[in-house]
């Protein structure tokens, strides 16, 4: 799950990471008073979207730019007026773009210095593990690849917590001196405090910045949240904006479907997250090309493909399905069976190969010969990744 | 011989009256798994009943392990609780959990893996398929299924199956049995980025063990388990191995089902993975339908 940047600064309000003062806006004029609010010498307008390259992005309206600074509060409220309501694209966007809902209004902060800094769950360690580097602002996996030296790495141990002395470390590490190491501290000591408090899997803020004043402030922080964790924290779930998600994947997630929108045209619907992952490889190897992944999990039960003809049907570049179950517990005549009154209450039109394996399968592919219906059966997978793919 | 569990191992189900467990209980003792007792807090006293089957339910797992000699747990119950589940087994001094659970948040099981260090407990999975070690009855009966996998499609022979996901252990089993070979122990290691075991622990046991004769070792992308378990492979393992990667046309960034399965920051792709397989003389299928044939490529049969 993603959140926008003003959510970010309320987290880190909330857990006491400084960063620098800002509220969102919905309309110009919310804009104008908060800016006046903030009376800094320099100011920012951020519109507030799921995506990357703001800054060089362009709005369709012909205005240019998701960022923008200005010394004067009153043309903050121009700024917002041509980016609220209208449609930004950017270089993630796509054609289509976003639209603009809410912006954000800070205080552009001197800066001394830019930092990188991020904490992560290490899978190898298995273990939490803080990255920190002096060279922030920039893609910090470019500078992996070209100055490794530059990468500074810290694992905590995650029943003990982190420990003053691993904070010394990266102070040192980075070069903060005197107040602003001091204030550095504190930073992470809260940063580490909130990713575990609220089940991050990531908490990226690039750049962290020192100020000539001694401040030390997160100034664009990226979230990742583990969504397994999410039950025990609603306050965070509610931060969810499905306007800012692919609306194939907010349907799916209704039907408790794990689905995932892709470019291709020969869509799939599996049991099981691996076998799915290996059916869009399947559909790729025979020459085609995915439209998407979807796993209906251990049943395949006839709502959920019911459930998973609606998602696939409304994606327009869908030219052909493949399924693909390997009914190991679950009867594979009862799935067929699901499958004939899925086409058959949806209507579906588009040319359909199933693939079914397993326990009775010979009454399965029997069910699916005698329903009449215009559906293509394969031996293996091998077979009905190059059936689907010829029938497009 | 057989790797982890054998047709005499003791097996208590911790959540065997939620609905998930009981069922598959009910098909673990069809198999004929030595299902002798159950656990849910609460529900001491009860007893499991199935066909003629009646397994008793205790209070607490070292309830359980005092009074019938259990020596693995598998752990069916829902996600909030899993991990306190996972630990009590570990404080009982069971010797293998095996935790089915799918969601357990990533935190717990952080915390879980580190208690865990230097405890006499392995832990397979969580999110996993379990364990199965065929047995040499009708449709493999006779052994012992620990977890949510069909029995039936197993047989009984000298072929060792690893995977983190559940219906590809299954393709692989399929493959196997159909073209009359057996196997001799299958393991789900399960989709989660934080697990008990890796592919690297199961596929030494496999090397050790005199029942075991081919390999096949089925991955997918996110992580580095893979490449860690070929680097191995290539130095040690005296033992053909087979392969195949799931995931290679998902996309970066995004988890495809499993927890575990993502491709970040450039790591954990499905090419570096098939590269470093066959630098190890791994045999790699291109697609799932074809891992049978690699394992006989390997095999030499």
């Amino acid at each position: 799950m993603n959140i926008h940047e003003y959510q970010a600064k309320e987290l880190f309000d909330r857990f006491d990471v400084p960063s620098p003062r800002g509220q969102m806006a919905e309309t110009a004029e919310e804009a104008r008073n908060i800016a006046e609010k903030i009376g800094a010498d320099l100011l920012v307008v951020k519109a507030q979207v799921h995506a990357g390259g703001r800054g060089k992005g362009t709005f369709k309206n012909g205005f240019q730019g998701g960022v923008h600074l200005t010394k004067d509060p009153a043309e903050i409220g121009e700024i917002a007026a041509k980016m609220l309501g209208e449609v930004l694209v950017t270089k993630q966007t796509g054609e289509e773009g976003r639209l603009v809902r809410k912006v954000m209004v800070a205080d552009a902060v001197e800066i001394k210095h830019e930092y990188y800094l991020s904490l992560l769950m290490d899978r190898d360690s298995s273990r939490p593990v803080i990255v920190a580097s002096t060279e922030g602002g920039m893609d910090i996996e470019e500078v992996a690849e070209n100055r490794p030296e530059k990468i500074i790495k810290q694992r905590i141990h995650p029943l003990a917590g982190l420990q003053g002395y691993e904070i010394r470390k990266l102070t040192a590490a980075l070069g903060f001196q005197g107040g602003a190491a001091k204030e550095f501290g504190k930073l992470v000591k809260n940063l580490y405090r909130l990713f575990t408090s609220l089940d991050c899997d990531m908490v990226e803020i690039n750049p962290l910045v020192e100020t000539p004043d001694g401040q030390v402030l997160a100034l664009d922080a990226k979230f990742g949240f583990d969504d397994n964790a999410l039950y025990r924290h609603p306050e965070v779930s509610a931060y969810r904006d499905t306007e800012e998600e692919d609306p194939r994947e907010v349907a799916a997630s209704e039907f408790d479907l794990s689905y995932i929108g892709l470019d291709g045209n020969i869509a799939c619907l599996v049991n099981g997250a691996g076998l799915a992952m290996a059916t869009m490889d399947a559909i790729k190897f025979a020459g085609g090309d995915p439209a998407n992944f979807l796993d209906v999990g251990g049943g395949a039960s006839k709502e959920q493909v019911i459930g998973a003809f609606n998602i696939i049907k409304s994606d327009p570049n869908v030219e052909a399905i493949l399924i693909n179950i390997f009914g190991g517990i679950m009867d594979c005549n009862v799935i067929a069976e699901g499958v004939v009154a899925a086409v058959q209450e949806t209507g579906l039109e588009l040319p359909l190969v199933v693939r079914l394996e397993g326990n009775n399968v010979a009454a399965g592919r029997e069910t699916l010969a005698a329903s009449g219906l215009a559906i293509t059966g394969a031996e293996d997978l091998a077979d009905a990744a190059k059936k689907a793919v010829a029938s497009v | 011989m057989s790797i982890l569990v054998n047709e005499d191992t003791k097996v208590l189900v911790q959540g065997i009256t939620g609905g998930f467990g009981g069922r598959h209980a009910g098909l673990s003792l069809d198999y004929g798994t030595q299902l002798v007792a159950g656990v849910t807090p609460g529900k001491g006293g009860q007893a499991f009943e199935h066909g003629d089957h009646r397994v008793p339910v205790y209070d607490t797992v070292s309830e359980a392990v005092r009074e019938t000699g259990a020596t693995t747990s598998a752990i069916f119950v829902p996600p909030p609780f899993a991990a306190d589940a996972i630990l009590e087994a570990v404080d009982a001094g069971v010797e293998l959990v095996v935790a089915i659970t799918e969601g357990i948040p990533v935190m717990d099981m952080m915390r879980v893996k580190e208690y865990m260090r230097g405890s006499g407990t392995r832990l397979i999975g969580p999110n996993c398929p379990g364990i199965v070690t065929p047995g040499s009855g009708p449709d493999s009966t006779g052994g012992c299924r620990i977890g949510i996998a069909p029995g039936y499609i197993h047989k009984k022979g000298n072929v060792g199956i690893l995977s983190r996901s559940g219906t590809l252990t299954y393709e692989a089993v399929w493959q196997v049995t159909s073209l009359g070979y057996g196997q001799s122990t299958c393991v789900g290691i399960g989709g989660d980025p934080i697990n008990g075991t890796s592919h690297l622990d199961i596929i030494q046991l496999f090397n050790d063990d005199p029942e075991t004769e081919a390999i096949i070792m089925i991955g997918e992308i996110g992580g580095s388990a893979e490449e860690e378990a070929a680097a191995w492979i290539k130095e040690h393992c005296n033992k053909p191995v087979a392969g195949f990667i799931a995931g290679a046309t998902a996309p970066p960034g995004r988890r495809m089902g499993h927890a575990g399965a993502i491709v970040s920051g450039g790591q954990g792709t499905a090419e570096a993975k098939k590269a470093a397989m066959a630098d190890a003389g791994i045999v790699v299928a291109e697609t799932p339908s074809e891992m049978g044939k690699a394992l006989l490529e390997a095999w030499g049969k």
